[in-house]
């Protein structure tokens, strides 16, 4: 038992190649003004659409190239990383509090306020969530806060509809029987009962969810519905590639190449963590 | 039995309808801006505003003033379109079909991939071929199809031009078209050059759709399958001398089908939300596109009138499926 708990510790290289890109992606989007090689904002008509390092006619500090203005690449998609993350982190927590509340109130308390809340979430369910996203968005008025507030308010329902589901089963245990007889009122069991029970499940969707919030927020830029200002975002710098798609491919791979691996590594984070984190695994 | 869970849905589905259009009217009501200012040119009188005003019910309580947009909502009066001037209801119908056959293909070809990539991984189970498909379906699961129709732009569109990226049917196609659904008709028609140009239009957009979903399909029923094949009568077929593979489709099949139709019909829901994007990313004229542009040009009452069928559709489709499920599972068509 503990050889093959030593050998899940040490073998999960998912776990480490996911948070690894993630810290890297991370600490490039924080300390974007001393990482950048230029400045993302810069055009220069002289250097537009100069390709990779590797490719002929590249320029040195241009490493990933330049779009069709001349704006260099790489920083570009360092300095977007700063949007990515600040929605991942803001918009995913947001969610998960608004969601695991209702859904925990729902799963262990029942009654009417369960039949309440999981009408608001079958209400929610028929509405196609990018649609809803955009329509939000040009309702608040783009920005920052308004990107965010849109997918907490759409997402929340993934966290209740987990929590509810993890709070009904544990509100049956044993352990649950034992601290209403040892005379604990509702909201403490839900507390300090229910609550660490389901925390592993919701750390878990979290990360998912903040996998789910990047690529939001760069559907959101590539409508052009997101941030207002001319900050550079993965979304943006895929709409410009996707428009001079044949004349510099490399201002769609390299947004592509980073969103893909930023997604896959949010997902399989939060699996790692599931795993770990699951009592009957562990 | 039957009956009364149909009764049953079919009044949880209005209730949500209802809270539907109370969301989508409290969400356009609180937009900022002035409906009526974006209406009249500069320069209109306070006269000419007040009239307006009262012509749209925007001097009623706003508890009037939805149970009059119901009512309107009701009657198929979805009201005209601020950026095209053209009924909204009429507008929605002409883009919807367009919407519905790119979906349909996706989901043809989800259940095909997925279900294919299921037999082949339950046929060899306990290989490395069924560990490639976890992988595969895995990996597949977690990139959503707004990136996958940039994977494949990138690969159909750019590296290996094959198929257009752009549009639904080559602009310079003559179409005797009556109604707008162009693939079904032009099978009909039996004109196979409009359905060819049709279909490669249409094949990105819906592999992108497809893929996350056939990943899902993938993974259930490979699971239900490997439950299945281990039951007795499973066992004796393959006594009787059946090889493995008809063995599966045969006899596994059937019953492993049943847990996976469930989730393919809430899943088809979400494919239907991705159309949003994906239909954006392919210029293809369906009712999401125009969905994006309604928002960007801040017209209200087509974004309404869209997202309404969106969700009529959606729960259209949860009402099927459960429907199905009823009469396809014996123990609730006996119960």
């Amino acid at each position: 038992m503990d050889e093959a708990r030593i050998a899940r510790r040490s073998l999960s290289p998912r776990l480490w190649l996911a948070g690894g890109w993630l810290v890297l992606a991370l600490l490039a989007a924080v300390f974007a003004p001393l990482v950048a090689p230029q400045d993302p904002l810069a055009q220069d008509l002289m250097l537009e659409r100069l390709p990779p390092f590797w490719l002929d006619g590249a320029e040195p500090g241009y490493w990933l190239g330049t779009d069709s203005l001349g704006r260099d690449l790489l920083s570009r998609l360092i300095f977007g990383g700063r949007i990515a993350f600040i929605v991942a982190f803001a918009a995913a927590t947001s969610a998960c509090l608004l969601g695991s509340t209702l859904g925990l109130i729902a799963g262990y308390l029942g009654g009417w306020a369960d039949r309440m809340i999981s009408r608001i979430v079958d209400v929610w369910m028929a509405f196609p969530p990018v649609l809803f996203a955009i329509l939000l968005v040009a309702v608040l008025g783009t920005g920052l806060s308004s990107v965010i507030i849109a997918i907490a308010v759409i997402d929340w329902t993934r966290f209740c509809r987990v929590i509810r589901a993890e709070a009904m089963s544990q509100a049956r245990m044993d352990y649950v029987e034992s601290a209403r007889i040892a005379g604990y009122g509702r909201i403490g069991i839900m507390l300090r009962e229910v609550l660490p029970n389901v925390l592993p499940s919701v750390v878990a969707l979290l990360s998912l969810e903040m996998g789910i919030a990047v690529i939001v927020e760069a559907i959101l830029s590539f409508v052009n519905l997101s941030i207002a200002t001319d900050d550079p975002t993965w979304g943006g710098i895929i709409a410009e590639g996707r428009l001079s798609i044949h004349q510099a491919w490399w201002v769609l791979v390299f947004p592509l190449v980073t969103l893909i691996l930023t997604v896959l590594s949010f997902s399989q984070f939060g699996e790692g963590l599931k795993a770990r984190f699951d009592p009957v695994l562990r | 039995m039957l009956l009364q869970r149909f009764l049953v849905r079919l009044l949880t589905m209005l209730v949500t309808l209802f809270g539907v259009a109370i969301v989508v009217f409290v969400v356009i009501r609180v937009a900022p801006g002035d409906p009526i200012a974006m209406m009249l040119p500069p320069g209109a009188s306070d006269d000419d505003i007040a009239r307006l005003r009262a012509l749209y019910g925007l001097d009623k309580s706003i508890v009037q003033q939805f149970f009059i947009w119901l009512a309107g909502v009701l009657h198929g009066d979805f009201g005209a379109s601020i950026s095209l001037r053209q009924d909204v209801l009429g507008l929605v119908f002409n883009r919807l079909p367009a919407t519905l056959e790119l979906a349909t293909v996706a989901l043809l070809m989800a259940i095909a991939i997925g279900a294919t990539a299921a037999i082949l991984g339950a046929r060899s189970r306990g290989t490395a071929v069924e560990a490639g498909i976890d992988i595969a379906s895995g990996a597949t699961l977690s990139i959503p199809d707004f990136l996958w129709g940039l994977v494949l732009i990138l690969l159909f569109g750019v590296l290996i031009p094959v198929f257009d990226i752009s549009g639904r049917v080559s602009p310079q196609l003559d179409l005797p078209f009556v109604t707008q659904f162009y693939l079904v008709e032009s099978i009909f028609r039996l004109r196979l050059d409009l359905t060819w140009d049709l279909l490669k239009h249409m094949l990105m957009p819906a592999v992108a759709l497809a893929l996350p979903l056939a990943a899902i399909i993938a993974q259930l029923l490979k699971q239900s399958l490997k439950e299945v094949l281990d039951l007795d009568y499973v066992v004796l077929a393959r006594v009787k001398g059946f090889s493995e593979t008809q063995v599966i489709l045969r006899e596994a099949l059937k019953n492993a089908a049943l847990p996976t139709l469930t989730l393919v019909g809430v899943q088809f829901t979400f494919l239907i939300g991705g159309t949003v994007i994906v239909e954006r990313l392919f210029s293809y004229e369906g009712l999401g596109n125009m969905a994006i542009d309604a928002v960007i040009n801040r017209d209200l009452p087509l974004i309404q009138g869209i997202v309404l069928v969106f969700a009529l559709l959606f729960v259209l489709i949860n009402l099927a499926v459960d429907m199905t499920y009823a009469l396809l599972n014996p123990r609730l068509r006996h119960g």
